[in-house]
């Protein structure tokens, strides 16, 4: 089979999953909707490991297949096919995608099995899997702005999963509006270049761009501007970050998979894809390199302090994805696509981590309760921390090798980059320092109450809770189920674990400088006219970069554990010295008071014009009780006049006539 | 003789006949009333028949007359059908139609 086959069949396994499980989930008993769901991303997967062996087996400069359906709109000038596009770039995406989805999906499997939405939760969670992979095998910017909206749709249905929490159904609301935000910049972008070049596929859309427009054209950059937004949206970049942190409102496999490992990450997927634009448009790169740096540096500081441990993970998350977009904005994409990776593999590993611990703590989220956990959890503890030594760079772990390869291309470019280089060094020290501060405060010190119990095999049970406001809730559906779950008792989140630890450990090995540039190689046919080779730094550079990154990462574990291990108390003395810096980063630097001040009020003062003015005074006062009292008048004048008298019509007809007579006779004469 | 006289004639009669028909409440003399008015009617386009010399005013009195019996059979019914179903014989409180 071609390659071109292979990418429909990655698409067709998860769409039809979430039509079977949709349409057929009344006749499916226990758990069988999770296993389907997660059988048909798995499908998708060696779909996807299809399409790569026969890539691979073209010869290097061919190794670009699209496939077209059936045409979409076919007119002058217009062409949009439904039509998919099988590069090394995109079959990368699909393996990472469906990889790491099919081990979510493993985990929700025993995560999710006591709630009333099970088979709900996997008919949206393959919806969103197909939605993304339409994503990133879009052959052009219609079908790509297809599958930019369904994801936007998906994770809008899962982070409102819970609909009867208010929390979350709000949550859901901000993510939805901030990433129609982004899709519009996104359709715009593609209406510019459309008519500026003539063509919506990829390769015409570059070609037209390389012809038509001068280097930092003016047009040109306005369109990389707004897909900028259109990745910032999705990417949670500065400032169109607010949504994540909220979309922890999710389930806890929904958060890892959606919210670290693949959405999030299309905004990288997207700046990488249109890379020959942002070739021409080296301002519109620098814009994006700079966000991705400020964002990178935000997210740590607010990682530092706040207590909820999946929000400290999201914040993680959107400091990650600034590094990624950071590598592709300094033209270091295969850099960028390692880290997009090997971050997909301990980001979903940490959150299945925390969702373990979560479990076990019943549904609490706040780290400041949790504590000793080494002992009652030892698988969690172990994968945990083997995610956080990732996160962290430490030397060997997966994140080491493709984060400081980043930093490294950054620092290569000379000149002004060597500052967002250095913040982004800086940042890697407090990433180091606040995965360890989750680390120690939920694994080790005193064991709460919850953590003995687990030791002597009681899962803790209380009275269901929202761990956002501390509402009392129940279980029916619409609510978290009543039975809570940890890794230590449920294989398959046990396996899911494992096996996205192993990958968090070895998964750098594809990427050692020097040694295998295994992915650099398999990603080369898609940048080889692009400035990627050219940036590149030397091996020794990259050696050195490494060296430096490894450091940081384990000085900032040291400074943990000085911290939080060998001085408790430090940190508390710390918070009540600088308490206007600690509240100040507590409060994620005011950003969504700032947008509450600066959108959502005028919106909703607006609004409130709009009911008291326009619509009560206005449209119901004048408009409608105009009418209806002229209506009125007319009935209550008719209905005087039928008043059943036999006279009374008489006399209206002799009226009448006298009337008509006297108007004939004036006119006549 | 002129003409005027007949139609002043023709009005008087007519306006003692709506006259009639808004005053009394008897069904019966009302139904004579509008006779009177008819017949008033008749006169004018007799008149005016003979002033221009035609038959054609002759000929519309007479469908008057056949159009004037026709009415009464109709009207003359229905206040039998009223004495019949011993409905009081008053248009006033005959007044169900009132809206």
């Amino acid at each position: 089979m071609s390659a071109g086959t292979y990418g429909w069949l990655v698409l067709a396994f998860p769409l039809a999953g979430a039509l079977l499980i949709s349409l057929g989930w009344r006749a499916l008993p226990g758990r069988a909707a999770g296993w389907i769901a997660s059988g048909a991303i798995f499908a998708s997967f060696l779909a996807g490991i299809g399409a790569l062996f026969a890539l691979l087996a073209l010869p290097a400069e061919e190794r670009v297949v699209t496939a077209s359906a059936f045409e979409y709109a076919r007119t002058a000038g217009f062409d949009a096919d439904l039509g998919i596009l099988v590069d090394p770039l995109s079959v990368f995406m699909v393996l990472v995608v469906s990889g790491v989805s099919f081990l979510i999906h493993l985990y929700s499997v025993a995560y999710l099995a006591s709630d009333r939405g099970y088979a709900r939760y996997f008919a949206y969670l393959n919806f969103f899997v197909f939605s993304m992979l339409l994503l990133v095998l879009a052959g052009n910017f219609v079908l790509l702005i297809v599958g930019w909206a369904f994801v936007g749709a998906a994770s809008y249905l899962l982070i409102s999963f819970w609909y009867r929490r208010t929390t979350a159904t709000g949550a859901g609301i901000k993510a939805f509006v901030i990433n129609v935000i982004g899709d519009v910049g996104l359709v715009i972008a593609a209406f510019l270049l459309f008519s500026e070049t003539g063509a919506l596929d990829y390769a015409g859309v570059f070609e037209g761009a390389a012809a038509v427009f001068t280097p930092n054209d003016g047009t040109l950059v306005a369109a990389c501007l707004l897909i900028l937004v259109g990745a910032f949206a999705k990417s949670a970049q500065l400032p169109l970050h607010t949504w994540l942190p909220d979309a922890m409102e999710g389930p806890t496999p929904v958060s890892a998979l959606i919210h670290a490992a693949t959405m999030v990450t299309a905004g990288v997927y997207l700046i990488a894809r249109t890379h020959p634009l942002f070739e021409l448009a080296p301002a519109a790169a620098d814009v994006s390199a700079i966000v991705g740096t400020l964002t990178l540096i935000f997210a740590a500081t607010v990682a530092l302090v706040i207590s909820d441990l999946k929000r400290i993970i999201a914040f993680s998350t959107i400091s990650q994805i600034g590094y990624m977009v950071l590598g592709v904005s300094v033209f270091a994409y295969g850099a960028g696509l390692f880290h997009l990776m090997t971050h997909a593999f301990f980001k979903a590993l940490l959150f299945m981590g925390a969702g373990s611990v979560i479990g076990a703590m019943a549904g609490e989220q706040s780290i400041d309760r949790m504590g000793g956990f080494r002992k009652a959890m030892p698988l969690t503890f172990v994968t945990f921390t083997i995610g956080a030594l990732a996160l962290a760079g430490f030397p060997l772990m997966s994140g080491f090798f493709s984060k400081d390869e980043i930093l490294a291309f950054t620092l290569n470019r000379g000149g002004g980059y060597v500052v967002l280089g250095v913040i982004g060094y800086v940042a890697a020290l407090l990433t180091a320092f606040y995965a360890f501060r989750m680390v120690f405060r939920v694994f080790f010190g005193a064991p709460v109450e919850e953590a003995r119990e687990l030791e002597h095999g009681h899962v803790a049970h209380g009275e269901p809770f929202n761990p956002a406001t501390g509402e009392r809730e129940d279980t029916d559906v619409g609510f978290p189920g009543p039975e809570h779950h940890v890794a230590e008792r449920a294989t398959p989140m046990a396996a899911a674990m494992g096996a996205l630890a192993l990958l968090a450990i070895v998964g750098g090995a594809v990427g050692i400088p020097g040694v295998t540039d295994t992915l650099e190689h398999f990603l080369e046919p898609t940048f080889e006219d692009s400035r990627f080779l050219e940036a590149h730094p030397s091996e020794g550079a990259e050696w050195i970069g490494l060296a430096v990154g490894g450091a940081i990462g384990v000085a900032g574990i040291a400074l943990a554990f000085v911290l939080y291990m060998r001085r408790p108390g430090t940190t508390r003395a710390l918070q009540q010295r600088f308490a206007t810096v600690h509240s100040f980063l507590a409060n994620r630097w005011y950003f969504d008071e700032l947008f509450d001040r600066l959108f959502v009020r005028p919106a909703a003062g607006f609004g409130r014009f709009g009911r008291t003015v326009v619509e009560s005074a206005f449209v119901q006062g004048v408009l409608v009780g105009g009418t209806s009292a002229a209506v009125r008048a007319g009935t209550s004048l008719a209905h005087a006049v039928q008043s059943g008298y036999l006279r009374g019509y008489a006399l209206l007809l002799f009226a009448g006539l006298g009337g008509m007579a006297l108007y004939f006779l004036i006119v006549s004469s | 003789m002129d003409v005027v006289w007949f139609v002043v004639l023709s009005a008087f009669i007519f306006c003692i006949g709506a006259a009639g028909v808004l005053t009394r409440r008897n069904p019966l003399v009302i139904l004579l009333c509008l006779e009177l008015m008819l017949n008033a009617g008749n006169l004018a386009l007799i008149a005016f028949a003979r002033m221009h010399g035609s038959g054609d005013g002759q000929i519309f009195a007479l469908i008057v007359l056949v159009v004037a019996a026709c009415e009464v059979v109709v009207g003359l019914g229905l206040i039998v059908a009223m004495f019949r179903r011993r409905l009081p014989i008053d248009v006033d409180r005959l007044s169900e139609l009132r809206g």
